[in-house]
């Protein structure tokens, strides 16, 4: 292998760190530095707001990790340098070991000598008497039928035939390495290096007030359309246009020109039978000078529009700011004055209850819920529980309460019920009220009944009928001795259960009953309580124009039943009102990622290099074989046949074999010939 | 079988299409009609990439099957019995259907063992996806045993017996994977999908990757040695998939979200089972490796067990195919999201741990061919970077959230 003349290297400062920078070490460490940080990124969850991680971790971790970039580790600057380490220690690499692979592919080492033939570990030697001309033809076409391109050379006392097969695998090391360094390049191009110095310097200035509208945002924290790479998102409502787009960095964001217009004509959400969404689609158009009529173009998940190097991607939806018409059912009001209100999404409306003010703050509006119920099998079913809304109710102090109100009924046991849900932090989940519908599913005839209930004048008269009929059995004096008394408590009773439920009337009982008698007269309450509801419910029935003469209906008494659960309960709801969505119309908006990736064709071309250099290097092995005949016959001409291999080692072994054993037969030896 | 796939045991300048039997031709005939037919009949389903794959899909099972000679057999019965059970069973899912029963329903209802249909015996035990699953659930924990049993006589037989239920329990499981394929159309037209989209649907295909990828090594290594080790990841796999199909009901066929609905699907998974199939096959031959290494010599385990530098080489071929296969399978996935989520890589930690997967066994080749380490460090390496597959595969999902949130535990 005397080819392999190494220039003697000289140990300057330059060298060592050639050295140092390509070495297998180092790369090693890098690949392993990586590797380790990629883990704590996915352990500690990224990007998410800062408060969150100091509820975690308290100020004086939350500082360090700041400090170290753990939040935003794949933005980190020591991150960010391993990976242009690995750029660089792979580049060194190619570059020191390339140029010797390619004279490697077609050097047959032609000169190797006896010696090192012989200590190779796959060899033979034998004494062939022939005619050498033919000796060495015979070989020739021998390994070439093998498969070996082959050089021959004579030599002063030996004609050597080297031949090799599979040279091409050493454009696999090249491919390979150099495919890293080409998907780094690319990503550091992506990466946009000049934005983020702007930043560091303090030329851009990330804006972290997340409640500025747009057009307000200082003009440092706005990035010109000329910005050659970004990544950013904006939702746009149906029938509106954007020609921004945020950037999300760090704690704060940017805001991107587009050199164009993206105006949403519609949005459609299809569902699948069970109702969850099958896909998203938007309409879009893009108004930009330089075309002659608006692009039109519909994106859905999986097809984005390119246009003018930007990516045009449906990555979300929300509401768009919905127009709904609500009702206001006031809960302490006996007249039930109702008040029709017309709001939309992300708008508040201003009310006033009993003179106290209160905003009432959209917040959201879904067409579909799908929700998951258990059906009997216990497998997962899903149903539609149809529109809902969203909002907040917030008084005077700027306390606030969120709610969600279902449009329409929804059915459980049989029975049909208005969903209300209620929670007092976003950290919650909604606790739900469940108000029997009636017949019209509608609030109605239960908001009566509630009002009713507050309506002295009704509860009076239901009262002491009720216990006129209660005491219908006793002596005259006595009865109207009894039922004076009864006739306060009672009303107290409906007056402290219609203002706050089951445990108003705990209180009661516990503040002015004694223990010894509580339990008997706990029973006596709510019998008498039950007996005056029912009788304040029938009236509602009977203006319903109802007959019952029959009795009740089991569903009314179902009604009746749940009323009473849910004023039980009042007093967790807060609100002084109810709000029914009668109406809506829904305007959605679509959730666009839009990128200009300038290193897109060089990543993509970098990983197609990356395949074919894997597969060349796993699968197109390199094979040397070399015969060394000697010029002098001495009893026949001593011929040495050796091959070696980079690796897969021993499948060549298995190979060099039965090529050992065709070329002795080919050139007519039998293997017992073999003096090896 | 095995004398010809040997490269160097051909005629010598005889041309590689004069080594094909009458069977190649045959065989490649069939998949080509095959894949014609699918084009004629369902073009109009498909995009262009998707005929693509189709075709893709044709070349590679004909090159698969002039390369590996057995694979021919598997492929032509699967799908054959394929056929055959889609043709018998859909008639029977649209009669229950039309009785009122929605797929869903219709399809259970044949699933069930005791189903209505009692006289025919095939169509009872083998044609829904379910019961052939089941059975390839239950071949290869039996195969798994006659395999370590088979270590202790003399005979071939047992050997041979678990070979072929290997083989079997693998088309059985690829049968499933056909009609539950064609199930997920019958249910509901646009509920249909390629079953490879949830955890359930994935571990059927890694154990039938898996348990192919063993039975290629087997027959070019011509042992047996190493069969109950590699069924017994296979076995594992299977337990899991049992306990998931019946304690959470798993095996639902379940529409696909938006961003599934995709070409890059049917390859991006498929590749990266392949990765992981190979990955867990030379984790059990490190395992092997380890045994046979602390084995004193004449002792059970190193006249059973195959010698060191075989176990090596197959250590060492398989990772190398995983490597090349995960590499297809994360650029494909790098690529896919950039066309559904606008970015190459979010670092979202699916993505993150594929990258550490890759980067385990990029240290580990290099390790291996540029500084030479071999033994016992290298087997004990593969074994934990089964550990560190197993988490991009399983852990991903269980303990970290991310974009990657189908099947979920
Ligand atoms: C992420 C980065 C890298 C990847 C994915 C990678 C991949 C590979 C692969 C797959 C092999 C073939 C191993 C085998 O056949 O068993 C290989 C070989 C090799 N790699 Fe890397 N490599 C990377 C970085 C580096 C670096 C930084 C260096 C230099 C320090 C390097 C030096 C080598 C050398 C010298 C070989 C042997 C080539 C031969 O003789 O055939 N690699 N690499």
């Amino acid at each position: 292998m005397n080819t392999e003349v190494r220039k003697t290297r000289r140990y300057g400062f330059g060298n060592i760190l050639v050295e140092f920078l390509g070495s297998m070490n180092l790369a090693i460490t890098v690949l392993s530095g990586i590797a380790i940080a990629s883990i704590i990124g996915t352990i500690l969850r990224q990007n998410e707001p800062y408060q969150n991680y100091i509820i975690k971790f308290g100020p004086f971790w939350h500082d360090m990790f700041v400090s170290m970039g753990l939040y935003d580790i794949y933005g980190a600057w020591w991150f960010v340098s391993l990976l242009f380490f690995l750029l660089l220690t792979t580049s060194v690499c190619v570059v020191r070991n390339g140029p010797q692979m390619i004279i490697d592919m077609r050097n047959f080492r032609i000169n190797a000598s006896r010696n090192s033939l012989r200590a190779f570990h796959n060899n033979a030697q034998w004494k062939i008497e022939s005619d050498r001309e033919s000796l060495i033809q015979n070989i020739t076409s021998h390994m070439q039928a093998e498969g070996y391109n082959i050089r021959s050379k004579e030599h002063e006392d030996h004609t050597m035939i080297a031949a090799m097969r599979g040279g091409v695998n050493r454009l696999g090391y090249i491919f390979t390495h150099l495919a890293i360094v080409v998907v780094c390049v690319g990503s550091v191009i992506m990466y946009n290096m000049p934005l983020k110095y702007a930043i560091f310097s303090g030329d851009v200035k990330i804006e972290t007030d997340n409640t500025l509208p747009a057009s307000k945002v200082p003009a440092k924290s706005v990035l010109k359309s000329d910005n050659p790479s970004y990544r950013g998102a904006v939702s746009i409502s149906e029938g509106q246009s954007a020609n921004i787009i945020f950037l999300n960095i760090e704690d704060g964001f940017l805001i991107q020109e587009l050199p164009f217009q993206i105006e949403l004509k519609d949005f459609r959400i299809e569902h699948y039978d069970s109702g969850q969404p099958k896909s998203f689609e938007s309409d879009l158009v893009i108004h930009d000078d330089e075309l002659d009529a608006p692009l039109e173009a519909t994106i859905s998940v999986n097809h984005p529009l390119i246009y003018r190097g930007n990516a045009i991607y449906q990555a979300s939806f929300n509401d768009g700011g919905s127009k709904l018409s609500l009702r206001a059912w006031p809960l302490n009001d006996p007249a039930l004055k109702t008040l029709d209100i017309e709001g939309a999404v992300f708008g508040d409306v201003a009310m006033k209850v009993d003179d106290t003010p209160y905003t009432i703050e959209l917040s959201d509006f879904r067409k579909f819920n799908i929700n998951p119920i258990e059906s009997e099998n216990n497998s997962k079913k899903f149903k539609n529980f149809g529109p809902n809304f969203t909002f907040k109710v917030r008084d005077e102090q700027g306390q606030a309460r969120e709610y969600v109100n279902y449009m329409f009924p929804i059915e459980q046991e049989g029975r049909l019920f208005m969903l209300s849900g209620v929670r007092s932090s976003v950290a919650d989940t909604f606790r739900y009220l469940y108000i029997p519908a009636d017949a019209n599913g509608s609030v109605k005839r239960f908001m009566q009944f509630y009002a009713a209930m507050q309506d002295k004048k009704v509860v009076s008269k239901v009262v002491s009928q009720t216990i006129t009929d209660m005491l219908a059995g006793l002596v005259s004096e006595k009865r109207l001795e009894i039922s004076k008394g009864m006739n306060i408590t009672t009303r107290r009773l409906v007056s402290l259960f219609a203002k706050d439920g089951l445990t108003a009337l705990n209180e009661h009982i516990q503040k002015n009953i004694p223990v010894a008698q509580r339990q008997k007269a706990t029973a006596t309450y709510f019998d008498i309580l039950r007996k005056t509801l029912g009788n304040l419910y029938i009236n509602i029935l009977q203006q319903e124009g109802l007959d019952i003469t029959q009795g009740v209906s089991k569903s009314d008494s179902d009604f009746f039943d749940d009323a009473l659960t849910v004023i039980g309960n009042i007093n967790v709801y807060g609100a002084p009102f109810y709000l029914e969505m009668k109406d809506f119309e829904h305007i959605q908006a679509s959730g666009l990622q839009i990128a200009r990736a300038p290193g897109k064709e060089i990543i993509v071309f970098g990983c197609v290099m990356l395949i074919i250099g894997i597969f060349i290097m796993f699968y197109i092995q390199q094979r040397r074989c070399w015969v060394w005949v000697a010029n002098k016959q001495e009893s026949g001409y001593e011929v040495i046949f050796a091959g070696s291999c980079n690796r897969n080692e021993r499948d060549f072994a298995q190979d060099f074999k039965k090529i050992k054993q065709r070329l002795a037969h080919r050139l007519g030896l039998s293997v017992d010939d073999e003096n090896h | 079988m095995s004398a010809t796939l040997d490269p160097l045991n051909y005629e010598l300048n005889k041309p590689f299409f004069k080594t094909l039997s009458a069977y190649d031709w045959i065989f490649a005939a069939l998949v080509t009609g095959g894949a014609f037919y699918l084009w004629d009949g369902y073009a109009s389903l498909m995009d262009v990439y998707e005929v693509g794959i189709l075709f893709g899909m044709g070349l590679g099972m004909i090159g698969l099957g002039w390369y590996w000679k057995q694979s021919r057999t598997l492929m032509l019965s699967v799908a054959i019995i394929s056929i055959y059970a889609v043709i018998q069973y859909e008639p029977a899912v649209m009669a229950l259907k039309a009785e009122g029963m929605d797929g869903r329903q219709a399809i259970a209802a044949l699933s069930d063992w005791q189903n209505k249909e009692q006289g025919q015996f095939i169509f009872k035990y083998f044609l829904s996806s379910a019961t052939a699953i089941g059975w390839m659930c239950f071949l290869f924990g039996l195969a798994t045993v006659i395999y370590f049993f088979n270590m202790f006589v003399k005979s071939e037989f047992p050997g041979r017996v678990a070979t072929k239920m290997t083989w079997i329990a693998s088309a059985m499981g690829l049968i499933g994977l056909m009609v539950r394929w064609r199930e997920s159309y019958l249910i509901n037209f646009d509920i249909g999908h390629i079953p490879v989209s949830n955890l359930y649907e994935v571990f059927v295909l890694f154990s039938i990757i898996t348990a192919l990828i063993y039975l290629f090594y087997e027959m070019r290594y011509k042992t047996r040695a190493l069969g109950g080790f590699v069924l017994l990841v296979i076995s594992a796999a299977v337990a899991f998939l049992l306990w998931y199909k019946f304690d959470k009901n798993a095996d639902e066929i379940a529409p696909l979200v938006p961003a599934l609905k995709s070409y890059w699907m049917k390859i991006h998974v498929p590749a990266n089972f392949i990765g992981y199939g190979c990955f867990a096959l030379a984790a059990m031959v490190g395992v092997v490796y380890l045994l046979r290494n602390n084995a004193p010599e004449g002792g059970l385990a190193a006249r059973v067990l195959p010698p060191l530098d075989m176990l090596d080489d197959v250590m060492y071929k398989s990772i190398a195919l995983g490597f090349a296969w995960f590499t297809i399978a994360t650029v494909l996935g790098a690529l896919w999201a950039a066309e559904a989520w606008g970015g190459y890589w979010s670092w979202d930690p699916k993505e993150t741990w594929a990258l550490i997967v890759w980067l385990n066994y990029a240290a580990w080749l290099h390790m291996r061919l540029t500084k030479g380490w071999r033994g016992s460090a290298m087997a004990w390496w593969s074994v934990i970077g089964l550990f560190v597959t197993l988490f991009a595969f399983l852990g991903v999902n269980m303990f970290l959230s991310g974009l990657h949130s189908y099947g979920e535990l």
